[in-house]
């Protein structure tokens, strides 16, 4: 991998358009729910409000180290998950740091922010926040499970671990993308991404009405407004490497914009059919379904 | 708010003794050292509130405020029947999302405190936990005659009459009970208020603080909590 130093400033604006893009779209869909329910719902500025009002409270509290570090783990995994992966395929500008490796990278990533919310919610003593956090670990492993086979899969059909050769291997026609050339792997890996983006059914976690929200109970102030930034990032960014992995990735923002869209509406589509699982249950389906199909497009392949 | 009044306390003045979790005392731990532990000390930090003051440039305090005014995040707290009245904002008849109000489950994140109707003294224990525990600058709105006079609740023996007394006030939802056009109202009122900086209710706690406590106290009987709540 060359290194040039524009490819900082390049990076930062990648950063910068996926977060206002992730900021509006968040809200749109809020939208699209509120309208589903009859509702006008949030304007579709109102996440930046919400940003502002949060960076510009006057007190804020702590309770210690670890506190302060949560959110911004948190937010480092997002943005390095999204850094190191290809946003936009064949652009020198949004390639970002891309390497030969970098699916490894990304794996890793996409765990690390809510092993750095573990220690910053179990800092900050509150018994919701202890229960929500074992509760999104335990989910969590379980949902890397199909996913790490699923990128097994597909490492062997096509024999790299770099996310640019992968996505180069599906240009060309709609069917060279993995969903059609490996749709089992595909199938693994959309039971994983469903069981992270923190929606229904999978969001015991977060749990409203039973734990009030979980692991971000004691954050507030500019710490929360860190983490209301990664929420938008963070989602968006493990959509990009499913786009990238799975979905013949993208080589213009427009292509950005509708597939990223269509995969997380997959997400909300099937939350809003479905209930919540409890932490065993949604373990269990983890085990019953994303680990069988997982192990069998190995086989396959 | 009222000055403090010897004549307000009620004629209890039987001294209530701590909770027992709460009282101070000696306990071996699992290996084997024996220590003292003083809950009230330990556990809280009764640092009491400070006066935040704004920020320096008035364009940048007009800008915050705004801000605050569009995204007024409500504690989900209900108290007494106005509790009832602010369910259906959130249903497709009122919507009040539309203004950038949302209803968050943690004190730590929410700004605006509605005390929904009467509030008796159990509740108001906990009433001012909740309102301390939240972030400067918060705001807090009485629902209700309940919260202005004690209204049909008036010589009831375990309400408080009027809120203002035990914590700042931002504005006044007058009715029995408002219904919910009245609430939403009442919300566009209070980001006028906020948004002309004339919401510093928590600053006028701060600063008298000793005040508000003494009020409190003389009510609340069987004080067995910190003094401030971070």
């Amino acid at each position: 991998m060359s290194f040039e130093w524009i490819q900082i400033a390049w990076a930062l604006l990648t950063l910068f358009i996926v977060i206002n893009y992730g900021l509006i779209m968040t809200a749109v869909i809020q939208k699209i729910g509120a309208r589903v329910g009859g509702r006008y719902g949030i304007p579709v500025w109102q996440n930046y409000i919400d940003l502002i009002k949060n960076f510009s409270l006057r007190s804020k509290i702590h309770h210690g180290v670890m506190f302060y570090l949560g959110p911004v783990f948190r937010l480092t995994g997002g943005i390095g998950l999204l850094l190191f992966v290809p946003t936009i395929y064949g652009s020198v500008m949004h390639q970002n740091f891309s390497y030969s490796g970098d699916l490894i990278l990304a794996l890793y990533f996409v765990f690390f922010g809510t092993l750095g919310m573990a220690l910053g919610a179990g800092e900050s003593g509150h018994p919701h926040a202890a229960i929500g956090v074992s509760r999104g670990l335990s989910q969590v492993t379980m949902a890397e499970l199909p996913l790490a086979l699923a990128v097994y899969s597909m490492t062997l059909q096509y024999g790299t671990l770099n996310i640019t050769d992968i996505v180069a291997a599906q240009q060309g026609s709609i069917f060279n993308w993995t969903l059609f050339t490996n749709p089992l792997a595909t199938t693994a890996a959309m039971i994983a991404f469903v069981g992270t983006m923190m929606r229904s059914p999978f969001d015991v976690v977060l749990a409203p009405q039973e734990i009030p929200i979980g692991p971000p109970t004691e954050y507030h102030s500019a710490y929360l407004a860190l983490m209301q930034t990664n929420r938008v990032l963070y989602p968006i960014a493990k959509t990009v490497i499913f786009m990238n992995l799975f979905f013949g990735g993208a080589t213009n923002w427009f292509e950005f914009a509708i597939k990223i869209f269509a995969l997380y509406m997959v997400s909300v589509v099937v939350g809003v059919v479905h209930p919540r699982f409890r932490v065993e249950q949604s373990i269990g389906f983890f085990l019953k379904w994303g680990l069988p199909v997982g192990v069998l497009s190995i086989l396959v392949v | 708010m009222k000055h403090f009044d010897p004549t307000f306390k009620k004629d209890t003045e039987k001294e209530f003794p701590l909770r027992e979790e709460m009282r101070p005392r000696t306990v071996e731990t699992p290996d084997g050292q024996t220590i003292e532990i003083e809950p009230l000390k330990d556990y809280f930090c009764e640092a009491p509130p400070k006066v935040h003051p704004k920020a320096y440039s008035k364009i940048v305090e007009d800008f915050y405020n705004w801000a605050r005014a569009e995204s007024l995040w409500i504690l989900g707290f209900g108290t007494g029947c106005g509790a009832i009245e602010m369910r259906p904002l959130m249903t497709p008849r009122f919507d009040a999302y539309r203004w950038g109000i949302q209803w968050r489950p943690t004190p730590r994140q929410s700004n605006l405190l509605m005390i929904s109707g009467y509030l008796s003294i159990k509740t108001l224990k906990r009433a001012i936990r909740a309102y301390e525990q939240m972030q400067q600058p918060k705001y807090v709105v009485g629902l209700g005659s309940c919260t202005i006079n004690g209204g049909m609740y008036w010589d009831s023996y375990n309400t408080i009459k009027r809120l203002d007394d035990y914590l700042p006030v931002d504005m006044y939802i007058a009715g029995c009970m408002p219904r919910p056009e009245a609430l939403l109202a009442g919300f566009v009122a209070l980001k006028k208020i906020i948004k002309a900086g004339k919401a510093e209710g928590a600053n006028l706690y701060a600063e008298n603080f000793a005040q508000y406590k003494a009020n409190q106290k003389a009510v609340i009987k069987d004080w067995d909590m910190p003094d401030y709540s971070w």
